[in-house]
């Protein structure tokens, strides 16, 4: 009995042995060689294999980013600057920094203002809805609302707003993959630069039908009627099929075109709340008032008009010096040394002059108040 | 009753269903829509390249006149179903719920018919033309499948080289349940359509013709049995109903025992297949001169008060035929362009008739709404009845998850969108939603391989 367990035990463990031996010289001999850095690098990916950089996963990314020549072109939206820095350590060469991006929605046709023309109750995708009539209102263009893109996000950072019926991301969890952005049967969602200081102003509409269609059936809709483009001091609005589109690159954040659309469908993300202020065409025009002004303050030497000057400048200069949630202030100053032609545009928005200011000075105090609190809340 | 077994009827052997017939306007006579005051036509009315206007806004058109001509070989002429004036050439809603350019016609109070249309009812049976005219006659006439494909004639008339027709065949089945536009036309219009076989029976060069019709139809095979007893080489096969036999690929195997291999055409077996309302157009158009500006539409469904065949002029818009039926009822749910099975929901009854307009189809609100979807339980049943031998659950899951190559190898380019397996499924699942967008990609992603 005892001669029986001894000799199994001898034999399978001379078994193992000699198939341990095996392996080990065919592991040696027929070793394949990787790059160590492919491990390094998917070591720094965030291992989401989302395929936002175009690649089926991080482990691909990592291997095309080893044997790339040029990896400029190449980005992992999700890990950002940092882990593109990253990989550059590893690789040995300079990761020129990228734009943050972010997903946006680019319809504005909620329940309220589009709506529904006929019923559909088939198959719950987006796909599918949009082949019948291209959805169930009368725009063909629009969200259908079926949450395709909430599906594909991989990163929870989109849901369907029920008020609305339109697709919300959410800021914070959004990186920026493109999964929506192929998902969406309708090429609403588009990856936006998330601008200074997270704030951009884009046009939420996508219909390219003449502007008397396109108002029939959705309210909010882009109409073509360029009044963005006139009032565009930087050309970076133009309009091409009926349908008016903001260069990011060259968008100054001003919000002129906010404020004259019509149909009110450029939108602005992350600016403090708006102050109830006089249209701008009913605002004095800048230059008449800077020179009204000019002669006023060089007249008016009193000490009610240059208090209120002194005023304002105090303030003006703590909000460009320090304070990172006041825009608005900063806004004008950079954007004019920018283009660094004053001839074109009013300037004398830097400078406070005595008149045209004092009628800004309510709203500009209220901003800040708001601001102020605002900044509470988030402490 | 023995005699009920070896008469058993010609049909096709794999899948199908029966749904309810619910031929409500059967034998019902056909009624004329009387012309409307506007009428919108469609320049892309077929399969194809759309047709290119040739009319201006004001012109002064004449009924039958060119307006738009055909812009490729597989493309069609587009007559002015009336006479009058050239409203405006503009983007309007069509059937297919895009917008597409349409000629817009202010129809004249006098009807004004262009010249060398012979418009009596009179039978021409004299065959005088030759094979050539008869090609040019029919592509004059923009003619197209009216079976609901709108597939231009004269490409499936014009036999590619080495490549031979010897049977042609006329499909008079209409299995959609409740439509009897084709039923009634065979019924008023039997000599007129025998004389078309055979003037395609001539063009295409056969000897022989079988004319199909199921056998709910008696009545019309009784009676175009009796015509074609006259002629030796044209034959009436009734067959048994089945959805959906109509379809070209059923019909041929049905009648003649020939199967359409995967992505081949009814010409690579050696016939040609034709819709009896196809037919009537080309007698129409050879005989008489008038090209394609009318055509017979059932106007029907279980609330309708008149339900009946209607001859309206292309370009009537779909409101029109309604009243003429009595009206909308009061609890319509669905309006339909076409049958129950392959039909699509309108969503503005504004839209024009259309060449391809076989039915207008009015559905009660509790029989049109969709029940809810709920999980596959394999039972096979959409295995069973489909005509094509596909796997529909198994496309829609392919479908779903992305995996179009997969989709692509399981030959889903093959689905005939007859509906048969959405219509059984005890589940409620869209089947025939994925399809229809499975194909859609995966002949996208084919047109994209084969163009890189």
């Amino acid at each position: 009995m005892n001669q029986t367990i001894i000799i199994t035990i001898v034999s399978l463990s001379g078994l193992g042995a000699v198939a341990a031996m095996i392996l080990y010289v065919v592991a040696r001999q027929f070793r394949v060689e990787t790059d160590p850095r492919i491990d390094e690098i998917e070591e720094v990916l965030p291992a989401t294999n989302c395929g936002g950089c175009g690649q089926p996963g991080c482990r691909a990314f990592a291997e095309a980013l080893a044997q790339a020549v040029d990896i400029s072109d190449m980005h992992c939206p999700v890990g950002g600057n940092d882990v593109m820095k990253q990989v550059g350590q590893i690789l040995g060469v300079e990761v020129k920094e990228k734009d943050p991006y972010i997903a946006v929605v680019k319809c504005s046709g909620s329940f309220e203002h589009r709506k529904k023309t006929n019923v559909y109750d088939g198959a719950p995708n987006c796909t599918v809805a949009s082949m019948l009539y291209g959805g169930d209102t009368g725009c063909a263009y629009g969200c259908v609302g079926l949450g395709e893109c909430v599906d594909a996000c991989d990163f929870e950072a989109m849901y369907m707003d029920e008020k609305t019926g339109l697709p919300v991301v959410i800021e914070d969890k959004c990186t920026a993959c493109n999964a929506c952005v192929k998902a969406c049967p309708k090429d609403i969602m588009e990856l936006w630069p998330r601008g200074r200081k997270n704030r951009r102003i884009f046009v939420a509409c996508i219909n390219e039908e003449k502007g008397g269609i396109a108002k029939k059936y959705c309210s909010v809709a882009c109409t073509g009627c360029e009044k963005c483009v006139d009032v565009c001091r930087y050309d970076s609005v133009v309009v091409e099929n009926n349908l008016a589109i903001i260069d990011p690159e060259k968008c100054k954040l001003c919000k002129d075109c906010v404020e004259v659309c019509p149909s009110k469908v450029i939108d602005m993300v992350n600016f403090p709340p708006k102050k109830d202020r006089p249209p701008r065409k009913d605002r004095p025009d800048r230059k008449l008032a800077r020179t009204k002004a000019e002669t006023v303050g060089a007249e008016a030497s009193g000490a009610e008009a240059g208090g209120v000057a002194t005023a304002v400048k105090n303030e003006q200069t703590k909000a460009t010096g320090t304070d990172t949630v006041e825009a608005k202030n900063t806004n004008s100053p950079v954007s004019e040394s920018e283009t660094g032609n004053p001839q074109d545009q009013p300037s004398g928005r830097s400078e406070p002059k005595p008149v045209a200011r004092t009628e800004k000075q309510d709203s500009d105090q209220e901003d800040k108040k708001d601001n102020s609190s605002e900044k509470e809340n988030k402490a | 009753m023995f005699m009920f077994i070896f008469n058993k009827l010609k049909t096709f052997p794999k899948g199908g269903i029966h749904p309810p017939e619910v031929k409500i306007s059967a034998e019902k006579p056909i009624e004329r829509i009387p012309l409307p005051a506007n009428i919108k036509v469609p320049i892309a009315q077929h399969i194809g390249v759309p047709a290119t206007p040739v009319v201006e806004r004001g012109g002064l058109v004449k009924t039958g006149q060119v307006i738009a001509k055909t812009a490729g070989f597989v493309s069609a002429n587009i007559h002015a179903p009336a006479s009058g004036k050239v409203a405006k050439i503009s983007e309007e809603l069509d059937v297919s719920g895009y917008r597409r350019t349409t000629i817009m016609i202010r129809v004249n109070k006098e009807e004004e018919w262009a010249e060398g249309i012979d418009t009596t009812d009179e039978l021409r049976s004299e065959i005088s033309l030759t094979r050539e005219q008869i090609l040019e006659k029919i592509l004059e006439g923009g003619i197209v499948g009216m079976g609901g494909a709108t597939f231009p004639s004269h490409v499936k008339l014009n036999v590619p080289r080495g490549k031979k027709a010897d049977v042609l065949i006329i499909n008079g089945v209409e299995c959609e349940p409740y439509l009897t536009s084709d039923h009634q036309l065979m019924l008023e219009k039997s000599e007129e359509l025998m004389v078309g076989v055979r003037i395609l029976m001539k063009a295409l060069d056969v000897k022989k013709a079988i004319i199909g019709i199921e056998n709910n139809k008696k009545d019309a095979i009784d009676k175009l049995s009796l015509i074609a007893e006259k002629y030796d080489d044209i034959s009436v096969d009734a067959l048994k109903v089945q959805y959906p036999q109509g379809g070209e690929k059923q019909l041929i195997k049905a009648l003649i025992n020939r199967e359409v291999p995967s992505g081949k055409l009814p010409i690579d077996v050696g016939t040609v297949v034709h819709n009896v309302g196809t037919t009537y157009a080309v007698y129409e158009a050879v005989q008489k001169n008038k090209p394609l500006i009318e055509r017979v539409i059932t106007v029907t469904g279980k609330s309708v008060k008149n339900p009946g065949n209607f001859i309206a002029r292309i370009g009537t818009p779909v409101s029109a035929l309604i009243d003429a039926a009595g009206g909308l009822p009061e609890d319509t749910g669905k309006v339909l362009s076409g049958g129950p099975m392959m039909g699509k929901a309108l969503n503005d009854l504004g839209i024009p008739v259309t060449k391809g307009t076989s039915g207008i189809l009015i559905l009660p609100e509790k029989e049109s709404a969709r029940s809810k979807s709920k999980v596959c339980i394999r039972c096979s049943k959409c295995i069973n009845v489909c005509p094509m031998g596909l796997e529909p659950f198994y496309l829609m899951t392919t479908i779903q998850r992305g995996m179009y190559d997969e989709a692509e190898q399981n030959r889903i380019l093959d689905c005939i969108e007859c509906g048969s397996c959405a219509y059984i499924c005890p589940s409620n699942r869209e089947l025939l939603d994925y399809i229809r967008l499975g194909k859609a990609t995966v002949s996208n992603l084919i047109r994209e391989r084969q163009s890189a």
